[in-house]
């Protein structure tokens, strides 16, 4: 049975069962396949390649024909072989399609070997599997992991295969591992074993396991996953205790588990292949080949008035050539027969090369996009990534982007900035005086320090250039929500904050309270903000060997940077201080002093010896100095008590750091028990009964938590608003913080009681052994625990990306509707809009049926209620008609499902070319429309996954589309259009003249080598070079001017009129390319391939300086092609015709080029014939002159000295300003 | 794309042995380099199209085709040609009776005189012309075996198939194979100049030098063996339906012009590229003193012996003669064109001049879009 049958035979067993058994290997090891319980399962080694040696022919052969154009080009080539209708030598006509499938095969082929080679590196990679013969795990190969094998994992290494986990090092049955090759997030994630096999203490024997483990099939969902062991009871396991092939186990000595999927693990299925979408251009293009089609046929008819030629003669003229039998072919028949002949000849109408060129060019569009600097996130080391391989011009024809708002408008950086308890505001100014303070005026500080304790250097200079004083200075309104300032970088320590934002800076009054009343409200709302949450806890020794040993040794290598780091980060305290305690002197004296060693920088650990030092001479230790009892050991820098928190989601972290300002500190966290220390040293352990995950439908997670000294079971729930009871009071607070741009979470309690918890903990441990209605088990179960609530509220500011403002100025300018969809409230995404530059303060804003008619533009805000009705299938036309009508258009408390509908919509109706971008996990939204560009940024990176394009800020879409989007799509549109221009130019018109003279027999006056030659040598790389590299305008001005974008928009560059005017030209450039020599010759003594060669080479000049003209910048390797390309085919042509005697039977060109040469009337001819041929293109000049574009303008602005180009580019702005505020002028 | 990116991070991972995966600081940075190349900055020349731009172009065009114009207008008008037809389509014409006859072997002679206005200097090419002769026919084009002329041996015996259904007759290979030489022109013209005294002399007609060197000495080979004895190298061949004689006869005179190598025969092999067209059939020399012309001026004979059938397709046949100076025969169309071309070009340079002056400073002043 070979591995194919095998697999399909596999897949077909999996897909009559819903679910997966599997039972342990062992007691079968040693037996022969057939006796295996678990054979049918593919085994672990992976085959990512197509094609094998021997098979690798036939199949991609037939995977090449599969396209339309190369089985036109075949079926063309094999009527060759038909004598009757034979143009050309059959062999020699074979010539082309063969070099163009082989340089497709090649391409193939290399492809295929890398996948190989990557494949066999995967393949012998070690692991540790279980023997029963030797009692232990043994080390083999991962190719070697089959399905119910037991498999140790030791701390730190990858996981061959999707493991159940049955035991792990970790007294508590966790094991912790780092998906980054998965899906990037640097964060831990915990696993745990099995519930029912947690009895761990003892060693793991594998041979005692004699259950069956039954799971659901293969899937590519990556975070989800549900099954049962059925051994003496049904245990049901879900997620939280499988381990991903690829993923990284960290902080736990070893795991094992059983293999459950190899092969077709998780990470298998989601390792998807670019994504091959169909550009708009090539579709339009398609339509051109169609007329070219028609072309063809109309073309060969009129080879059929060979038959009236025919009909003409009365008797038989000698030239004309009997059958063998010595009969001649009837009129009719040869009439049929000329209309084949033609379609041989004129083939390349349809151009053969044309396909495998715009693969070529597209490749090279996509190299220099991901090289572009510009494009590179210093910060996390990101490329810009194409992971679609072949829309690179749609981005140049954007007509609405949908963007979502968290992560890809702001940072996701969360920074925990007020909060409302039991109804009391307290607004945290300090903290956020400190926070501006800190965007404002520690820039360069902050970099040195970061350089120092984190990673070698990362900030970019530029950005840093690109700081908050202008970006601010041009913005209006609160300059603490405009930060625009690139923060120091994602840490190591925290997945999500820097370490300057984490800190928090306790409100006074709230620590005041705190102190004096002990209000049991407060104490619940600090401890739910500390406990109800994933957040793992890791210490900093425990997290990462390699990477401390690593920063450590990068620190000692430069002892000079060191001690600039230690000054500078003196000076920062200096300053901060100095600023802190200008504010503490205004408040009352009974303010507490601010502990800066223990908060401000507690994490940044590297050199608390010196500032701590620095900290002592003037901190009055006060009883605040308890609020973290840290021992002051001071000089280490792995401080025993040192903890680092790894969140999933950045909310989460700010909450915990916000909890420990006010001293609950989370310790630890197991699945079992949750430690936090109180502000009093004492440590609450509580027993964890069951975590509700949070989903984007509830949009709120919850923890069931037993009281360590009440034994009360306690529920924290937290989430959005809407996802918690409304309380009256709060919700004041909540919209003000809305309005401030703040993201709001609110925090709820609830007690429950010990019945109604049993009671409802078999419901849920029935919904978690489920396996096919699992997720809405689960959900309904969650929904029944989370009703009355108590509730308390917080606010978190999410910062706004650098430059966003700017960029969604230059895309509006630019012609691109944006649209923001978010999942948030109103107020918050209307004030987040109104900072970007969404919405602008003259805006007539329509929300809901609010109504202030002021100014010109609209900006309509629907949130998701309103949305769901407006999606109704009789409303639509009447919200598409509105859309139309409005400059922006905001929807917020938007489900996934919505966004991705919106963008159906307005794409369907309005016809348009949409772009969405997420910087999360919108994948419905991504999907559905033209072009999906992810954010590769602090959340998930599934958006990143589904993405086309993913970038790693927003601002970077600015480029990306202006500049990239503009190049790509006029390159591209500029070659197509060349391409036909140039098939149409070269031979076929040529030919199509020539046939007035031979008869319409299908005499073609070149050989037919040069044929080959003059498309496959000597013009192939100048219109592939103009499709990679020309640049009509240089980046500057493209980001200057986005306006310029528009043209794209409309046509991108490409309208059928130029398709036309190209064909057009190219019949009046092949008449005079055919006429002009042919009367030149006319009535002499000349041969047929003595005329063809100085019409090949005029159409060769022609078509060469007709490129010439359309290139907008000569590079040197625009010279090198184009001089190239000329040069070499007068080489070849020479040599050709020299060395050819009798090669190419029956009739050869032999001398042709050189008597030709040697003759002035050959280079008369060709002199004059170009200059006529091009003179009407030369008149476009005049179109420049009385009538330039904007494009034409923008490239003279572009060559004047910088300061004159300055002043133009403002005075064209002015005035574009002035125009705008004039509508009516 | 995705495998690779992952294998390279495990691969990171597993072999440190500490856990060192991913991250900036941990690998070789991935920042693209910064160079002119890669970033899309180098430094290039960007030509713009504007009538101020363009027009000293149409100038310098306009400037010098004028002259190139006119000086090929001179030449081509100072070279003498006299072309006479002689099918004999009128029935008062001399050759009437042999142009009945649409057979190839009846061998007819016809003598057609004409008188010279104006003396011919210098060498004198004659030509002989056939008209709606499609030679470019497709099928007729490919009807011949180069290896063959090239005096390959096995082709010789067995010519390519191309050459079907001139290929094998009487079950012996033909040489030449093919439509083409089948088709051998096969008139054989005489010019002679009658003195005013009535007595005719023989113009001497040299036959040597009308074909291409390369064609005579590369491209066509007798098939090796006896060169004195052509008739036994050819021997197991045959001769073309429609020759008179065998190929080993074209010349039996000069070795060095008979078989394959035979001028008339390269000639005509050479197959013309248009259905009107002239092939070069003998030269007439200049006189050795130089004194007189080649030919006076004054009365003249051609006698043809007339074999060559061209009623069948209406063709029309003409001797031509013609001196020739650099640019070969008489072309009065590329002085013309040149002249045409630059005066139109000049005439748009004027045209894009005043355009360039009413409009042009518009553009320096890069007035804004609307």
């Amino acid at each position: 049975m070979t591995w194919r049958d095998l697999c399909s035979w596999t897949r077909r067993r999996d897909s009559s069962e819903s679910e997966r058994r599997l039972e342990s290997n062992l007691p079968y090891e040693g037996e022969k396949s057939k006796n295996q319980p678990n054979r049918h399962y593919a085994g672990n080694a992976i085959k990512t390649t197509k094609y094998t040696l021997w098979n690798f022919i036939p199949k991609n052969l037939i995977e090449q024909f599969r396209r339309v154009a190369n089985a036109y080009f075949l079926s063309i080539a094999i009527l060759n072989f038909v004598p009757s209708v034979n143009a050309f030598q059959p062999q020699v006509a074979l010539i082309p399609i063969c070099v163009i499938l082989s340089l497709t095969a090649i391409k193939d082929a290399w492809e295929d070997f890398r996948r190989y080679q990557s494949d066999r590196k995967l393949n012998r990679r070690p692991c540790l599997i279980y023997s029963r013969s030797q009692q232990s795990f043994m080390e083999r190969r991962w190719k070697d992991v089959k399905v119910g094998d037991f498999v140790r994992v030791l701390s730190n290494e990858i996981i061959p295969a999707d493991i159940l986990l049955l035991h792990t090092s970790d007294p508590n049955g966790v094991c912790h591992m780092e998906t980054a090759n998965l899906d990037g997030e640097t964060n831990l994630k915990q696993r745990r074993v099995v519930p029912g096999f947690c009895d761990t203490n003892s060693t793991f024997e594998p041979q005692n396991f004699n259950s069956i483990v039954v799971c659901e099939k293969p899937n590519d969902n990556l975070n989800h996953f549900s099954g049962f062991e059925k051994g003496n009871k049904k245990t049901g396991f879900g997620i939280e205790s499988l381990l991903l092939r690829g993923c990284t186990v960290r902080n736990t000595a070893d795991a094992s588990g059983i293999v459950v999927y190899a092969h077709e693990t998780k990470s298998m299925l989601n390792n998807n292949r670019p994504r091959n979408k169909r550009s708009k251009l090539e579709r339009k293009m398609n339509i051109e080949v169609f007329f070219c089609v028609l072309l063809l046929i109309f073309m060969c008819l009129i080879g059929a008035v060979h038959v009236i030629w025919l009909e003409s003669f009365s008797t038989i003229p000698m030239y004309f050539i009997p059958n063998s039998d010595g009969t001649y072919t009837s009129s009719a028949l040869s009439g049929v027969n000329m209309f084949f002949t033609m379609i041989i000849l004129l083939q390349v109408i349809i151009p053969i090369s044309l396909y495998l060129s715009i693969e070529l060019v597209k490749m090279g569009q996509v190299y220099f996009i991901t090289q572009d600097v510009d494009l590179y996130d210093e910060e996390r080391d990101i490329r810009m990534q194409c992971r679609a391989l072949n829309i690179t011009e749609d981005l140049g024809q954007i007509q609405y982007i949908f963007s979502d708002k968290t992560g890809t408008l702001t940072e996701n950086k969360m920074v925990f900035r007020r909060c409302t308890i039991m109804g009391t505001e307290y607004p945290h100014s300090e903290n956020a005086t400190r926070l501006a303070l800190l965007a404002g005026e520690t820039d360069a500080d902050e970099e040195v320090i970061y350089q120092q304790n984190r990673r070698p250097p990362l900030f970019s200079l530029e950005e840093a250039q690109d700081g908050p004083a202008r970006a601010s200075a041009r913005l209006p309104g609160n300059s603490s929500l405009h930060r625009s300032r690139v923060t120091a970088g994602a840490s190591s320590c925290m997945a999500f904050s820097s370490p300057m934002e984490t800190e928090v800076v306790p409100d006074e009054t709230l620590l005041h309270l705190m102190e004096n009343e002990e209000d049991k409200s407060y104490l619940d709302f600090f401890l739910a903000m500390a406990i109800c949450n994933t957040v793992v806890v890791s210490t900093d020794t425990a997290r990462r060997q390699g990477v401390t040993g690593r920063r450590n040794s990068a620190l000692s290598s430069n002892p000079l940077e060191c001690m600039e780091g230690l000054f500078s980060r003196a000076t920062c305290c200096k300053r901060l201080r100095k600023s802190l305690e200008k504010l503490t002197c205004r408040r009352d004296s009974h303010a507490e002093p601010f502990d800066m060693g223990q908060t401000s920088f507690y994490d940044v650990s590297a050199f608390t010896n010196s500032v701590e030092g620095f900290d002592e001479d003037e901190n009055a230790p006060g009883h605040r100095s308890n609020v973290n009892r840290r021992p002051r050991t001071g000089s280490s820098p792995a401080a025993p008590l040192e903890v680092c928190y790894e969140a999933e989601s950045p909310d989460e972290a700010a909450l915990v750091h916000a909890a420990k300002a006010y001293g609950f500190t989370l310790l630890e966290r197991t699945p079992d028990h949750v430690t936090v220390r109180l502000p009093h040293g004492k440590e609450l352990k509580f027993k964890v009964l069951d975590v509700l995950n949070f989903d984007p439908v509830r949009r709120r997670m919850s923890i069931i938590v037993r009281h360590p000294r009440t034994r009360e079971i306690i529920m924290y729930t937290k989430g959005a608003d809407s996802g918690i009871m409304e309380a009256a009071e709060t919700q004041g607070d909540l919209d003000m913080y809305a309005r401030d741009g703040l993201r709001t979470l609110c925090f709820a309690k609830k007690v429950v009681n010990e019945q109604t918890y049993s009671a409802w903990s078999i419901r849920r441990q029935e919904a978690l052994a489920a396996i096919s209605r699992k997720k809405e088990l689960l959900m309904d179960t969650a929904a029944d625990m989370e009703n009355n609530l108590t509730l308390l509220a917080t606010g978190i500011e999410d910062r706004l990306q650098e430059n966003v403002p700017e960029t969604i100025r230059a895309l509006r300018e630019a012609g691109i509707q944006v649209w923001v969809l978010t999942g948030d409230k109103l107020e918050t995404a209307v004030n987040i809009a109104y900072s970007c530059m969404l919405l602008d303060h003259r805006d007539l804003v329509f929300t809901f049926n609010t109504e202030s008619k002021r100014e010109f533009s609209i900006g309509l805000v629907i949130d998701g209620r309103t949305l769901s009705l407006l999606l109704d299938d009789d409303l639509q036309t009447q919200f598409v008609e509105l859309c139309s009508h409005c400059r922006s258009v905001l929807c917020c408390r938007a489900t996934p499902l919505q966004k991705s509908r919106v963008v159906t919509l307005m794409r369907h109706r309005l016809k348009v070319m949409t772009l969405a971008i997420d910087g999360a996990n919108d994948v419905n939204m991504i999907q559905a429309a033209d072009v999906g560009v992810g954010i590769s940024g602090q959340e998930g990176m599934q958006a990143v996954m589904a993405s086309d394009f993913s970038i790693s800020r927003f601002k970077h879409l600015k480029k990306l589309l202006l500049v990239h989007g503009h190049w790509c799509s006029t390159r591209l549109a500029n070659m197509i259009v060349y391409f036909f221009y140039k098939n149409v130019q070269a031979y076929v018109n040529l030919l199509f003249w020539y046939q007035l003279f031979c008869g319409f027999t299908g005499t073609a006056m070149i050989d037919y080598w040069f044929m080959i030659f003059f498309n496959l040598l000597f013009t192939s790389a100048p219109p592939i070079m103009f499709g990679i590299m020309d640049r009509e305008i240089s980046a500057f001005m493209l980001l200057q001017l986005p306006q310029l974008y528009k043209r794209g928009q409309q046509t991108g560059g490409y309208r059928r009129s130029t398709f036309w005017i190209g064909i057009l030209d190219a019949f009046y450039q092949s008449f005079i390319c055919f006429f002009i020599p042919y009367w030149a010759y006319e009535g002499s003594d000349v041969d047929i391939f003595t005329l063809g060669i100085p019409m090949n080479t005029v159409s060769l000049f022609t078509i060469i300086l007709h490129l010439a003209i359309e290139i907008k910048s000569w590079t040197v390797v625009h010279w090198v092609i184009m001089v190239g390309s000329v040069l070499v085919y007068f080489i070849v042509s020479l040599a050709f015709s020299a060395l050819c005697i009798s090669c190419n039977p029956p009739s050869d060109p032999y001398w042709l080029m050189q008597q030709q040469m040697a003759d002035p009337i050959f280079y008369l001819i060709c002199i004059l014939t170009t200059v006529v041929a091009l003179l009407p293109y030369f008149l476009h000049a005049l179109r420049g002159t009385l009538m330039p574009s904007d494009h034409l303008k923008a490239r003279q602005i572009d060559q004047l000295p910088p300061h004159r180009r300055d002043q133009f580019l403002r005075e064209w702005r002015n005035l574009q300003e002035l125009c705008a505020s004039f509508p009516s002028v | 794309m995705m495998a690779s990116s992952y294998t390279a991070k495990e691969e990171d991972g597993h072999h440190s042995g500490s856990a060192a995966a991913g991250g900036p600081g941990s690998s070789k940075s991935k920042k693209p380099d910064n160079t002119a190349f890669k970033q899309q900055r180098l430094p290039a020349w960007q030509p713009i199209l504007t009538a101020g731009t363009v027009l000293p172009a149409f100038f310098v065009i306009g400037l010098i085709f004028i002259p190139i114009g006119i000086g090929l207008f001179v030449t081509s008008n100072n070279i003498r040609e006299f072309e006479i037809d002689y099918t004999g389509v009128d029935t008062n014409s001399p050759c009437n009776r042999c142009s009945q006859t649409y057979s190839w072997n009846i061998s007819c002679t016809c003598s057609v005189p004409f008188s010279l206005e104006q003396p011919f200097e210098s060498n004198v090419f004659m030509y002989y012309g056939l008209s709606n002769f499609y030679q470019n026919h497709r099928r007729y084009v490919k009807s011949r075996d180069d290896s063959q002329l090239n005096g390959d041996k096995s082709s010789l015996t067995n010519p390519s198939k191309e050459c079907e259904p001139y290929r094998i007759s009487e079950k012996k290979p033909i040489a030449p194979c093919g439509a083409i030489a089948n088709s051998l022109f096969n008139d054989t013209l005489e010019l002679y100049y009658i003195y005013p005294n009535g007595s005719r002399t023989l113009i001497p007609l040299v036959k040597k030098g009308i074909a291409w060197w390369t064609d005579k000495h590369v491209k066509f080979r007798n098939p090796p063996g006896n060169n004195d004895n052509l008739t036994i190298t050819f021997q197991d061949t045959t001769k073309p339906v429609n020759w008179h004689k065998p190929v080993y006869e074209l010349d039996p005179n000069d070795p060095d012009n008979n078989g394959f190598i035979n001028e008339d025969f390269i000639v005509w092999m050479r197959t013309a590229a248009l259905p009107t067209f002239r092939k070069l059939y003998r030269i007439i020399q200049k006189n050795k003193d130089n004194m007189t012309p080649t030919l006076p001026r004054g009365n003249y004979s051609l006698e043809i012996a007339y074999n060559y059938p061209v009623r069948s397709f209406d063709g029309r046949k003409r001797m031509i003669l013609s001196t020739i100076s650099w640019m070969g025969g008489k072309n009065p169309f590329l002085g013309i064109a040149y002249i045409t071309v630059g005066s139109v070009c000049f005439f748009l340079g004027v045209v894009l001049l005043i355009i360039h002056h009413k409009y042009g400073n518009r553009n320096n002043n890069a007035d804004i879009p609307n």
